[in-house]
Formats: structure tokens, sequence, C-alpha cells
């Protein structure tokens, strides 16, 4: 899955990137639209996956469904700072500004924060019942910030766009997008297996530690 | 022989609201006893608040224009130490596992614990407010209602997920760290609505648009007093 989804991102680009440009405003760079774009819908969707496997912690009590959830807290963190540097250097170059405190940005980076104070927390705590259900319950809580972020160019318009689809772009992007969306999907989902796998051989390594011999009794000396 | 059976029958079912009652009434009454702390607070509040001042300069129209933002950011810091303290009494005296024995749901002690710390932030509320008309010369006469509202709704947007993450990260060594990492993200919208609620009525809400900033608070009032409720009960299995 890693390696499609690697293939399917660069295919994307050199589609994309050698297509005719017919993007009259931003020139060149309306092209970084095959990455960031992409990498916003998986964000979204790899919090998704977290919060559907926090739930599952809670109410199946499911070891697997915590992996789960410590990978896609993990990747999506990563593709969420992805998200606002891309966002950023695409915002030099079009609103000449690094950063702006625009609804989407701002609730973008508060939802970054959150879901990294989460992983902060887990590792805080070394009872594995305890962590299991303490990041899954601030889990559910944090995904109130997903919503926002989605809606946040609806219900705050401001300097960025409306939300992005294949429908919204020039029929020639439109095939480049999608692809590059399917490769971000599949390499987001294969780091999240392969980072589940980790935690649960760490999670392994811990709970079957061998028995320690007792330790001996303090040696009273007679003097 | 007979005594244990007399016992049970006489043992009466609690109801939820008694049993909210109860422990809001608890948690109050330890507070009240000492006042110690709201003092503490309220110095600390009023004390952010000059700070704020000093930071910005003596100009008293940028002081006016951003009052709002000084009055709610110091109670939303002030709130964060009060919040930590919420589980504190039952940690320091092991009385935390006699709590959850005792026959009532978890919902119970969450709804107890949030309905004093939303008591205790009013009243913070209360107490820095007068200082913070005097000192950037705010006029909240125009409509004292829709003020009175913006408090109730900005306390009770901090009390409810902030009493969660007390008892979330309540046996953390580093409480006082986790608590805001983990409770400042999700304020944003209360705090975000409540500042500007108050800014409007400051500035006397020319083209009526407060309305919207109190369906935000409304909304998210209304999602973390049911989520988090639901969600302590997972939390105190533990």
């Amino acid at each position: 899955m890693l390696i499609l989804g690697v293939l399917l991102i660069v295919g994307a680009h050199a589609w994309g990137l050698t297509a005719p440009l017919n993007e009259a405003q931003m020139g060149i760079t309306g092209r970084i639209l095959y990455v960031h774009v992409p990498t916003a819908w998986v964000a979204l969707l790899v919090f998704c996956i977290a919060f559907g496997a926090a739930i599952r912690v809670l109410w199946a009590g499911s070891k697997r469904a915590d992996y789960i959830e410590e990978a896609s807290l993990e990747v999506g963190v990563v593709l969420t700072i992805m998200l606002l540097v891309q966002g950023s250097i695409w915002g030099r170059a079009t609103w000449e500004t690094w950063w702006t405190w625009d609804p989407r940005l701002t609730s973008s980076a508060v939802m970054a924060i959150s879901f990294a104070g989460i992983l902060v927390l887990r590792g805080m705590l070394h009872n594995p019942d305890k962590r299991r259900t303490i990041s899954a319950v601030s889990t559910i809580i944090a995904f109130l910030n997903v919503p926002v972020v989605y809606f946040s160019v609806k219900l705050l318009p401001s300097i960025h766009q409306l939300q992005s689809t294949p429908n919204t772009v020039d029929s020639e992007m439109h095939w480049p997008l999608r692809t590059a969306a399917f490769g971000f999907l599949f390499l987001s989902l294969g780091l999240i297996g392969l980072r589940a796998r980790v935690a649960e051989l760490r999670a392994f390594r811990t709970e079957e530690e061998p028995d320690l011999p007792p330790v001996p009794e303090t040696l009273q000396v007679e003097v | 022989m007979s005594a244990p059976v007399e016992i049970i029958s006489e043992r009466r079912e609690v109801s939820l609201i008694r049993s909210v009652g109860l422990i809001f009434r608890k948690d109050i009454l330890i507070e009240w006893r000492s006042k110690s702390r709201l003092v503490g607070m309220s110095c600390y509040a009023i004390t952010l608040l000059m700070l704020f001042a000093f930071a910005v300069g003596p100009d008293p129209v940028m002081l006016q224009k951003h009052a709002s933002a000084y009055v709610w950011m110091s109670v939303v810091t002030v709130s964060t130490l009060l919040l930590s303290q919420s589980f504190q009494n039952e940690l320091e005296s092991d009385a935390l596992e006699g709590l959850l024995l005792v026959p009532v749901p978890p919902a119970a002690i969450y709804y107890g614990k949030a309905l004093s710390n939303f008591v205790w932030i009013l009243l913070l509320e209360l107490i820095s407010l007068p200082f913070a008309v005097l000192l950037f010369q705010l006029d909240l006469t125009t409509s004292p209602l829709q003020f009175v509202a913006v408090l109730l709704l900005g306390a009770g947007g901090v009390a409810a997920p902030g009493t969660l993450y007390a008892g979330l990260t309540g046996r953390l060594a580093s409480q006082q760290l986790m608590l805001p990492v983990l409770l400042f993200p999700l304020l944003i919208p209360t705090v975000l609505s409540a500042v500007k609620a108050t800014n409007l009525i400051i500035n006397h809400d020319p083209f009526d648009q407060i309305s919207a900033w109190f369906a935000v608070m409304c909304a998210f009032n209304a999602i973390y007093w049911v989520l988090c409720g639901v969600m302590f009960s997972k939390v105190v299995d533990e």
C-alpha cells in the first residue's frame, strides 16, 4: 500500500506538473494544489479514523483500535503540519504573507495542537488501560475541531477559498488531483498500518516482560 | 439477624438531581469555608488585567478597544488553575475512590463538580469585572441582560470541558502543564465568541451582530455539557 501510494503521488505530480496550465490568476504556483488539497482531505479523513478507533476503544475495549488510534493521531498531526507549511508557502506566493488570521488557517493550527497534545498526554500515561481510555476520551472531544475546520470557510468566509473538490478545478486538473488524493490516502493508510504494528509490538514487549527474580532481602550485617 | 434487612429496606434511592446537588453542595462548602483560593485567584486575575494594560501602554482608546480580550484571557488563565484544583481535595486525602464508591452515577459526580466550578468561575468574573470597568473605562450599562448572558455562557463553556480534563489529568505529575495544553484548544470557540460579544456590548452593537455569537456559545455549551457528562463515566471507570 505504501509503494502504491508513492507511485500514485509521483504519477499524479508528473501528470499534473506537465499538463497545460489553465490557471489564470495564480500561474505556476497554482500547481501546489496537487499536494495541498489531497493533504487536507487525507488529514481530515485520518482524524476520522482516529475518532472511529477511539469510539471502538471506549465501547468495545479493543487494544487493536488503540494502536490504530495512536497511529492515526501521529499521521494526522504530521499531515496537518505539512498542510500548514504548504499553505504558508502558497499564501506567501498568492496573498503575499506567510500567515494570516483566516478562520481556516487558525482552526487547522488549533486542530494540530489539540491532537498533538493528546500524543504528549499518551507519553505521560504509563498504565496501558488508563492511557487507552484517557486518550480515547480526549480524541473524541478533540474531534469537535474537525467539523469546525471543514465548515470554517463556509461559516466564516475570509481570504481562504471554499472547500476544493475535483469539480471546482479545471477538467485538465481533475484526474491528476484525484490520483494524488488516492496516492496520499494509500500512503497514509500504509503508514498507519506500520505505525499501529510498531505500537502493538511495543505494547507486547512491555506487557510480556519476563518475570524478574525476587528482590533479595536486605542483608543484615551483625557488628 | 433482622437488623441488616431493616437497613436495606430503609435505604432510599437517591435521584440524579439530588446526587448532583449533594456533590455540588459539598464542593461549594469546602471552598467557601476556606475562601483563600477564591481570594488568591481574584488577586491573580486583577494582576493579569494590570499586566495586559502595562504591556499595551497607557493609551485609553487602545485599552478600551481590546478590553474584552484582556478580561476573558485573564478569566480563562485563572480558571485553569481553579479547575486543576477541583479534584485535588479528593486526591490529596485519597477520597476519590470513596467518592466513586458512593452509589450514584458517575455523571452525578461530574455535573456536581462542573456546577461548582461554574459558580466559582462566575464569581471570579464578577470580582474581576469592576476592576476591568475601572481600569479600562468601560460602559456596560447599555445592555446589562446581554452582558449577564455572556458571563453565564462564558463560565459554562469553560467549566464543562475544564472539569472533564481536570479529572483526566488529575493524577498526572505534570497536570499544571497538560491541562491548558489539552483544554485551551477546546475553549477557543467559547473564548472567541465571549470576546466578540463583550466587545459588541461595549461598542453598543451597531449592526446587531451579537445573536450569532450567542448562538455559537449556546451550541458549544450544549455540546460540552452533554458530551463531557457521557465521557466522564468512561474516565472514572479506570
